[in-house]
C-alpha cells in the first residue's frame, strides 16, 4: 500500500473563521495506481494535494494521518516534512510556468537544489531524463525566461521527479494548455510512472475527461469532501453519486450538435466551507435528497474498489 | 546589446546637453552683478580706477559679448577643459578648486551611498524574518527615511558635537592643523568625517532597509520559492534566491536615489561646513561666482550621469531577462 490517507481534515485560517476546505478525506493510492482528483473549483482538490507536500502559511492540519510506504508523514510539521519532500513524495506545481528562479539557468538551478539536499547530481541522467520529455540538454544552459511555457513545464516535470519519488503530485497541470500540449502532457506523466521513475501519482484536475484518459482511478470531491471513488472506466460509464452522475451528464459529447440536445449544468451552487451544512453537502443541490440526508453518509464500498458517499448509493 | 547601450549614450548625451545648458543659465540669469561685488570688494574711490577695472573684469569675463556669443564661447571652452576663473578666489581657475574640494565630497559620499546601501539591503533582508525585529525596525525606518539629511545633521552635531562634546560639528580637519601626510593628520580627518557620514549614512540606510524588506517578503511568497520549498530546498538555497532576485529593484532604486543622495550631502557639507562640493555652492552663490557655480553643477552632473551608467551596466549584468530581452527583441 503506497499512500494511505485516513480523515484528513485541513483548515484555512481566515478572518472570519475557519474554512473546512478539507473535511475528514479517507482514501488509499496503491503502488503503481494513477489517481486522478477530480472536482469543481474550490472542491477542496488542490488543497488534498497540496497538503499532502507542504501545507502554506494558512493552512492548519486539524486531524487525520497521512501515511506514505508505511511511514507516517509529518504533515503539520513542515520542518520534519523536508526529510520526505523530493525524496518520497514531490510535486509537479499548478503554477510550473514560474517554478523556475528567473535569474539561474536552469542546469545550475537543478544542481543547486540538489545540493542543498546532499543529493549528487548525475548530468548523464539529467540529460536522459530530458531527452524522455523531448527536451535537448540546452535548456540547462538556459534562463527560464527562455523556454515556452510547454518547456518549462517539463523541465519541472524532469526536476520534480529527479530523485524517484514514490507519489507525486501533479497539481492541475494542463489547466493552462492547449489541447495538443495538455495530451503530450498527458502521456507524459503516464510515461514516468511506466517507466517506474514514480510509483504512484495523483492527478489533481478540473478536467475529467482528461484524466480518464490516463488515469485507473478517479475520485471526485465535492465541498471538501470525497463524493465518490472507482475505477476511471466506472467513474465514467457507471457512476452512482448524484453529484458524480450530474458533472458527468453535463460533459459534451462528441457529435452531439447543440441544437439537438442542450448541455446541462448542475443547478445551484456549493455551499459556503466557512460554516458547512450538516450531513450531506450536496443535499442542497441534489435532485435525490430526502430525510437521512441530514445525516453525514459514510464513504462506503459499494462495490469493490468502488466507494461512494451516499445514502442512496448503498 | 550595442544598440541598447548606443539607446543608452543618446540618452545620456541628451541629458549632459540640457543639464549644462541650464547650468549656464541660472548664474546669468540670477539677480545681481559679479563685477560690481568685485568691484566693491576692492573698495577703491577713485572713478576712473573703477571704470578701468569694471572694463577690464567685464572683458576678462567676456560679460560684453551677446548672451548667444557668450554660450558658444562657454562651450568651446568646455571642451578644452576650461571651466573659467573664479570670482570668489580670483584669479584661481574653477578646475583646481573644484580638484581640491572633490576628495572630500567623494570620500564622504561614496562610503555613506555604497555602505547605506550594502548594510541596508542586508538589514532588511535579516528584520524581514524574524517578527519582533521588523516591527520595532520597520518604525525606525520609517523616521529615518522621511528625515531631511541637514534635519538630522544638525541633531546630530549637536547632539553629540556640542551636548556631548565628542566629535567636532565643523571642517574636515581640526583648524589647528594644515593637511599633511601624519596619522594625527588622518585622525583629525577622520574624526571630522564621523558625524557628516553618520547622518548621511542614516537617513539612506532606513530606505533601504524598507525598501529590501518589503521585496524580500514579496519574493519569499514568489512561486519559485514555494516550489524550492516542496522539495525541500535548505533555508539558505531559498533565502540566497530570494536575496539575489529583491537586490535587483533596489539597484534600480539606486540609480534613482543617487541624485537625491548627492543633494542631501551638499547640505550635509553646508551644516558641517566640510570643505566638498556642497560648500562650494554655498560660497559661489554667495558671492556671484557665475563660473564655480557652473563648474560646480557640470562636476555634479557629470558624477550623476556616470554612475548612473555604471549601474545600467551592472543591470544588465545582473539580470538576464534584460540581456534576452536585448538580444531578443531588438
Amino acid at each position: 500500500m503506497s499512500l494511505t490517507v485516513t480523515d484528513l481534515r485541513v483548515h484555512y485560517r481566515t478572518a472570519r473563521g475557519d474554512v473546512q476546505a478539507l473535511d475528514g478525506v479517507t482514501f488509499t493510492v496503491a503502488d503503481g495506481e494513477i489517481v486522478g482528483l477530480a472536482g469543481e473549483s474550490g472542491s477542496g482538490k488542490s488543497t488534498l494535494g497540496t497538503s499532502l507536500i507542504r501545507l502554506n502559511g494558512r493552512m492548519r492540519h486539524v486531524g487525520g494521518t497521512v501515511e506514505l510506504d508505511g511511514v507516517p508523514l509529518p504533515i503539520g510539521d513542515s520542518a520534519a516534512m523536508d526529510r520526505f519532500r523530493f525524496r518520497s513524495i514531490s510535486v509537479v506545481p499548478q503554477y510550473s510556468m514560474s517554478a523556475l528562479n528567473p535569474t539561474r539557468k536552469i542546469g545550475r538551478m537543478v544542481a543547486e537544489l540538489l545540493a542543498s539536499r546532499g543529493e549528487r547530481l548525475d548530468p548523464a541522467e539529467l540529460e536522459r531524463r530530458l531527452a524522455l520529455v523531448g527536451l535537448s540538454s540546452d535548456v540547462l544552459g538556459r534562463y527560464p525566461i527562455e523556454l515556452s511555457g510547454g518547456m518549462k513545464q517539463r523541465v519541472v516535470m524532469v526536476v520534480s521527479t529527479l530523485l524517484n519519488p514514490s507519489l507525486l503530485i501533479a497539481d492541475e497541470v494542463t489547466s493552462a494548455l492547449d489541447v495538443s500540449s495538455q495530451k503530450a502532457v498527458a502521456g507524459t506523466l503516464l510515461g514516468l510512472r511506466d517507466k517506474g521513475l514514480v510509483t504512484s501519482m495523483i492527478v489533481v484536475t478540473h478536467d475529467i475527461s482528461l484524466v480518464y484518459q490516463i488515469a485507473d482511478t478517479i475520485a471526485v470531491m465535492y465541498a471538501g469532501r470525497l463524493a465518490e471513488k472507482a475505477p476511471a472506466d466506472v467513474v465514467v460509464t457507471e457512476p452512482r453519486h448524484p453529484y458524480t452522475r450530474l458533472l458527468i451528464s453535463s460533459l459534451p459529447e462528441v457529435g452531439v450538435r447543440r441544437a439537438e440536445r442542450r448541455l446541462d449544468g448542475i443547478p445551484g451552487a456549493p455551499p459556503s466551507l466557512l460554516d458547512p451544512p450538516e450531513g450531506c453537502r450536496f443535499r442542497d443541490r441534489c435532485p435525490l435528497a430526502y430525510d437521512r440526508c441530514a445525516e453525514r453518509p459514510p464513504f462506503a464500498e459499494v462495490a469493490p474498489g468502488h466507494f461512494v458517499a451516499c445514502w442512496k448509493a448503498a | 546589446m550595442s544598440r541598447y547601450f548606443g539607446r543608452k549614450l543618446l540618452i545620456y548625451g541628451l541629458t549632459f546637453f540640457v543639464a549644462v545648458t541650464i547650468n549656464w543659465m541660472i548664474p546669468r540669469f540670477m539677480p545681481g552683478d559679479p563685477v560690481q561685488s568685485m568691484l566693491a570688494r576692492a573698495n577703491i574711490a577713485q572713478p576712473e580706477a573703477v571704470e578701468a577695472m569694471r572694463a577690464h573684469y567685464t572683458d576678462l569675463f567676456g560679460f560684453d559679448l551677446p548672451l548667444w556669443k557668450q554660450y558658444a564661447n562657454f562651450w568651446a571652452a568646455l571642451f578644452r577643459g576650461d571651466l573659467g576663473i573664479s570670482i570668489w578666489l580670483f584669479p584661481t581657475p574653477v578646475t583646481d578648486v573644484i580638484a581640491r574640494a572633490v576628495p572630500y565630497t567623494l570620500g564622504l559620499l561614496l562610503p555613506a551611498v555604497l555602505l547605506s546601501w550594502i548594510a541596508g539591503n542586508r538589514f532588511g533582508a535579516f528584520a524581514a524574518r524574524r517578527k519582533w525585529l521588523d516591527n520595532t525596525a520597520l518604525p525606525i525606518g520609517y523616521v529615518l527615511t522621511a528625515t531631511p539629511y541637514m534635519w538630522l545633521a544638525i541633531l546630530l552635531a549637536w547632539g553629540l558635537g556640542v551636548v556631548a562634546g565628542v566629535l567636532p560639528v565643523a571642517g574636515a580637519y581640526s583648524f589647528a592643523m594644515r593637511p599633511e601626510w601624519s596619522w594625527d593628520f588622518a585622525g583629525s580627518l577622520l574624526q571630522h568625517w564621523l558625524l557628516p557620514f553618520a547622518s548621511l549614512f542614516l537617513v539612506a540606510f532606513g530606505g533601504w532597509a524598507i525598501g529590501m524588506r518589503n521585496m524580500i517578503i514579496y519574493e519569499l511568497e514568489a512561486d519559485y520559492v514555494h516550489y524550492l520549498q516542496s522539495l525541500g530546498a535548505s533555508r539558505r538555497l531559498v533565502r540566497r534566491y530570494a536575496f539575489r532576485n529583491a537586490v535587483l529593484p533596489q539597484i534600480t532604486g539606486l540609480a534613482l536615489q543617487l541624485g537625491v543622495l548627492v543633494a542631501g550631502a551638499l547640505v550635509t557639507e553646508i551644516v558641517f561646513s566640510y570643505p566638498g562640493l556642497g560648500h562650494l555652492i554655498l560660497q559661489a552663490i554667495q558671492n556671484q561666482d557665475f563660473f564655480l557655480l557652473q563648474g560646480t553643477f557640470l562636476f555634479i552632473v557629470i558624477g550623476v550621469l556616470i554612475a548612473n551608467f555604471v549601474i545600467d551596466v551592472a543591470y544588465v549584468v545582473v539580470d538576464p531577462r534584460t540581456r534576452i530581452g536585448m538580444g531578443g527583441a531588438a
